[in-house]
C-alpha cells in the first residue's frame, strides 16, 4: 500500500511536469485527441503567485488532472470515449479532494448563432457535469455556466480552431 | 411627459414671408412623382436640398444658425442617399435659397439641374431657446409643393428635425412608413477575440449622437429597446451569473428581471410593454418563458425537449415567433403568445435561427445557416423565402421601424476578424456598413421617435 502510494505521487508528479513542459502558444493547434493542450479556463484562480501550489485549488488541479478541458462535435453535446477518460481523471481528483467545489464552463464555436451557443454552452457544461456526478460527484459541489461563442480559446476561423472551441471546462472555485 | 419634439402646422411659412405663393398651377400631366421600394433596378430618384437657411443668424448652443442650416440639410440628404431611393445632387449644383424664397422655390433653376424633387427649408431660433425648422417638399416639373412640415425641437435634438424633414419626404415619395428619426442600441466591441471588451452603446440610426450605456466591466448580448424607448432589456454576466436586466436610459438604472434558479438570455419585450419574454437554460434544456416586465412569476411558454430560443412577438403581440431544435437542427416555428398551437413554419435546407417579426407584420427576418450565415425574410405565414444578404457570417437581424429596411452585424474570419453593423434593404440590393467608433454586434433598431 505505501509503496502504491508512492507510485501514485510519482505518476501525479510526473503529469504536472509534463503539464508544465508541454505548455504551447495558444495559437497552435493540437493534434486531434490531444486534449491536454487543450485551452486554458479563462476564468480559474490562480495559485499562490510565490510558486507554491495549494493542495485543491484550480492551479493544482489543472497540473494534476489529464486535462480540465473536454471536447466535443459539431453541434454535439455527448460525452465520447477521450472525454470520458478526461472526466474520469476529474472525477478522480474531485473525489480525492471533496471540499472542493467546481464550476463546469460550457464553450460553443463561432459558426453557430449567439443565443442558440449560449444553450448549445449549458447542454455541454450540463453533459460534463452529469458525467461527473454519474461518478459519484455531489451535484452540490457542481455549478455550470454557459459562455456560447463569446470566450474562444482558438481565434482561427477553420475546423481546428472550432475543434478547440466547442468545449467543456472544469474550473476549481476557490 | 413633454414630447422633445413636435410638429408645426407651417401654414404659411416662413412666417416672414410676407404673401402666400400663388395658388399652386395645375399638376402636370403624366405619372404622379412617387418612387418604387420594390422595383428592382430602378435608378435613385434626384432630388436638390440647398442648405436651409436662417430667419436670422443667431448664435444657438447647438451652433449658428446658418451653420445649422447647412448641416441640417446634409443629414436630410444623406438619410435619403442611405435608403437607396434617392440621389441628392451633388453641393456644386446647388444654390443658395434666401430665406423668402423657401416656400416660392426658382423652379426654372431646379428644373435644369435635372432634379425631380426639391427639399428646402429654414432655420428660426425662438425666444424660449427652441429652434424652429420648416421643411418643404416640391415637385420639380409640376411645380407644385408636395409637403410642408416644421419641427420646434430643443438644440440638443436638433438633428432629429432633419431626421424629421427626410421622413416627410421619404413618406410622402415612397408611400411607406418613416423610419430615419429612430435609433439603434447595440454592443461595442473591441479588444481580443478570446476576451472581448462588450459594453451597451445607443445612437440614433445614423451613427450619430453615439454614447456607451455600460462599462464593458461584464459581457453584455442582445439588447432590445421597451416600445415606449425608455429602456432596454439585455442580458448580462454581471457576478458571473447570466441573466436578464432592465437598463433605464434616462437614469442608467439597471435591474435584474428574473432571480437566478438558471441562466436566463434571448429578451424581448412585447409589443405592449407588459411582458418579457426570454429562454432559459437548465439542466441541458433550454425553453421560452414569460414575465411581467415590471417583475413577477415568469410562465413557460414551451416545454420540448431541445433548445427554443430566439422568441419574437408578431405586432399585435398575439403570436410568437421562435427557433428550435427539436426536429434536429434549428427551424423556425410561430405559437400563440401563452405558448398553444405551435407550428413549424421554416423548411429549406440548412438551419433557421434568430427570427425576428417585421413590424408591417407581414413578414420574418432571420438568420440562414447553409454553409455560410445570411439574412433573409420570408412570409408570417411560411414561405416566400428570400435571402438578403452574401457574405461568410451575417447574423441577427432586427427590422427598421417601418418594415422596409433591416440591421444585423457582419462578421469577418480569424482572430483579426472585424464584427460591424450594417443594413440592408428589402430588395436586398441596398446595404450599407453603419458607421461606429469600435466594432459592433447585435444590432436592434428602435421605434420612431415620438
Amino acid at each position: 500500500m505505501a509503496k502504491l502510494n508512492h507510485l501514485l505521487l510519482a505518476a501525479t508528479a510526473l503529469v504536472a511536469v509534463a503539464g508544465c513542459a508541454k505548455k504551447r502558444p495558444e495559437q497552435l493547434p493540437p493534434p486531434p485527441g490531444d486534449a491536454a493542450t487543450a485551452g486554458e479556463a479563462q476564468t480559474g484562480q490562480t495559485g499562490p503567485t510565490d510558486g507554491v501550489v495549494r493542495p485543491g485549488s484550480n492551479e493544482d488541479f489543472k497540473r494534476s488532472v489529464q486535462s480540465n478541458t473536454v471536447l466535443f462535435g459539431v453541434d454535439l453535446y455527448d460525452i465520447d470515449a477521450t472525454a470520458r477518460g478526461i472526466l474520469d481523471d476529474q472525477a478522480a481528483y474531485l473525489a480525492r479532494f471533496p471540499q472542493v467545489r467546481i464550476t463546469i464552463e460550457g464553450h460553443a464555436d463561432e459558426r453557430g448563432t449567439r443565443e442558440y451557443n449560449l444553450a448549445l454552452g449549458d447542454r455541454r457544461a450540463n453533459a460534463a457535469k452529469n458525467y461527473l456526478a454519474a461518478k459519484g460527484i455531489d451535484a452540490g459541489r457542481m455549478t455550470t455556466i454557459s459562455y456560447g461563442k463569446e470566450r474562444p480559446v482558438a481565434l482561427g476561423s477553420d475546423e481546428e480552431s472550432w475543434a478547440q472551441n466547442r468545449r467543456a471546462v472544469t474550473v476549481v472555485l476557490n | 411627459m413633454k414630447p422633445l419634439i413636435y410638429c408645426l402646422a407651417l401654414l404659411a411659412a416662413p412666417a416672414l414671408a410676407q404673401q402666400q405663393p400663388a395658388p399652386a398651377a395645375p399638376p402636370q400631366q403624366g405619372q404622379p412623382l412617387e418612387v418604387s421600394v420594390t422595383g428592382g433596378v430602378s435608378a435613385p430618384m434626384p432630388i436638390a436640398i440647398p442648405a436651409m437657411p436662417a430667419a436670422a443668424v443667431v448664435d444657438t448652443p447647438a451652433g449658428s444658425t446658418d451653420a445649422l442650416g447647412r448641416q441640417l440639410a446634409d443629414i436630410v440628404a444623406n438619410d435619403l442617399r442611405n435608403s437607396g431611393l434617392f440621389s441628392p445632387l451633388s453641393p456644386g449644383r446647388l444654390r443658395p435659397v434666401a430665406f423668402g424664397e423657401v416656400n416660392t422655390p426658382q423652379f426654372d433653376y431646379w428644373g435644369g439641374t435635372g432634379a425631380q424633387a426639391l427639399v428646402q427649408g429654414f432655420v428660426r431660433a425662438n425666444a424660449d431657446g427652441t429652434l424652429t425648422v420648416g421643411c418643404y417638399l416640391f415637385d420639380v416639373f409640376a411645380k407644385t409643393e408636395l409637403a410642408r412640415q416644421g419641427f420646434v425641437v430643443s438644440p440638443a435634438e436638433w438633428r432629429r428635425a432633419a431626421h424629421k424633414c427626410a421622413d416627410a419626404v421619404y413618406s410622402r415619395l415612397t408611400g411607406e412608413g418613416p423610419y430615419f428619426d429612430s435609433r439603434i442600441v447595440y454592443v461595442s466591441e473591441t479588444g481580443p477575440k478570446a476576451k472581448r471588451v462588450k459594453r451597451l452603446a445607443i445612437m440614433d440610426q445614423d451613427g450619430a449622437n453615439h454614447r456607451f450605456l455600460t462599462n464593458g466591466q461584464s459581457i453584455v448580448l442582445t439588447p432590445r429597446f421597451a416600445p415606449n424607448q425608455q429602456s432596454i432589456v439585455y442580458m448580462s454576466y454581471l457576478g458571473k451569473i447570466p441573466s436578464i436586466y432592465v437598463y433605464d436610459i434616462g437614469s442608467g438604472r439597471q435591474r435584474l428581471v428574473v432571480q437566478n434558479v438558471a441562466t436566463t438570455f434571448a429578451p424581448r419585450f412585447s409589443p405592449d410593454g407588459r411582458w418579457i419574454l426570454f429562454s432559459q437554460a437548465q439542466a441541458g434544456n433550454t425553453d421560452l418563458y414569460r414575465v411581467p416586465a415590471g417583475g413577477g412569476a415568469p410562465q413557460r411558454l414551451t416545454s420540448s425537449p431541445g433548445i427554443d430560443t430566439g422568441g419574437s412577438y408578431s405586432p399585435d403581440g398575439s403570436r410568437i415567433v421562435f427557433e428550435s431544435d427539436r426536429s434536429g437542427g434549428q427551424q423556425l416555428y410561430v405559437m400563440n403568445a401563452d405558448g398553444s398551437n405551435q407550428q413549424r413554419i421554416s423548411f429549406g435546407g440548412g438551419r433557421y435561427a434568430t427570427p425576428v417579426w417585421s413590424p408591417r407584420g407581414d413578414l420574418i427576418a432571420f438568420t440562414r445557416l447553409s454553409g455560410d450565415f445570411r439574412i433573409g425574410v420570408m412570409n408570417a405565414s411560411g414561405g416566400g423565402e428570400k435571402i438578403l444578404t452574401n457574405s461568410w457570417q451575417d447574423e441577427g437581424p432586427s427590422w427598421s421601424p417601418n418594415g422596409r429596411a433591416i440591421t444585423f452585424f457582419r462578421s469577418g474570419r480569424g482572430g483579426a476578424g472585424k464584427a460591424d453593423l450594417w443594413m440592408v434593404d428589402l430588395t436586398g440590393q441596398v446595404e450599407r456598413r453603419i458607421p461606429t467608433p469600435l466594432d459592433g454586434s447585435d444590432p436592434a433598431w428602435g421605434p420612431l421617435r415620438p
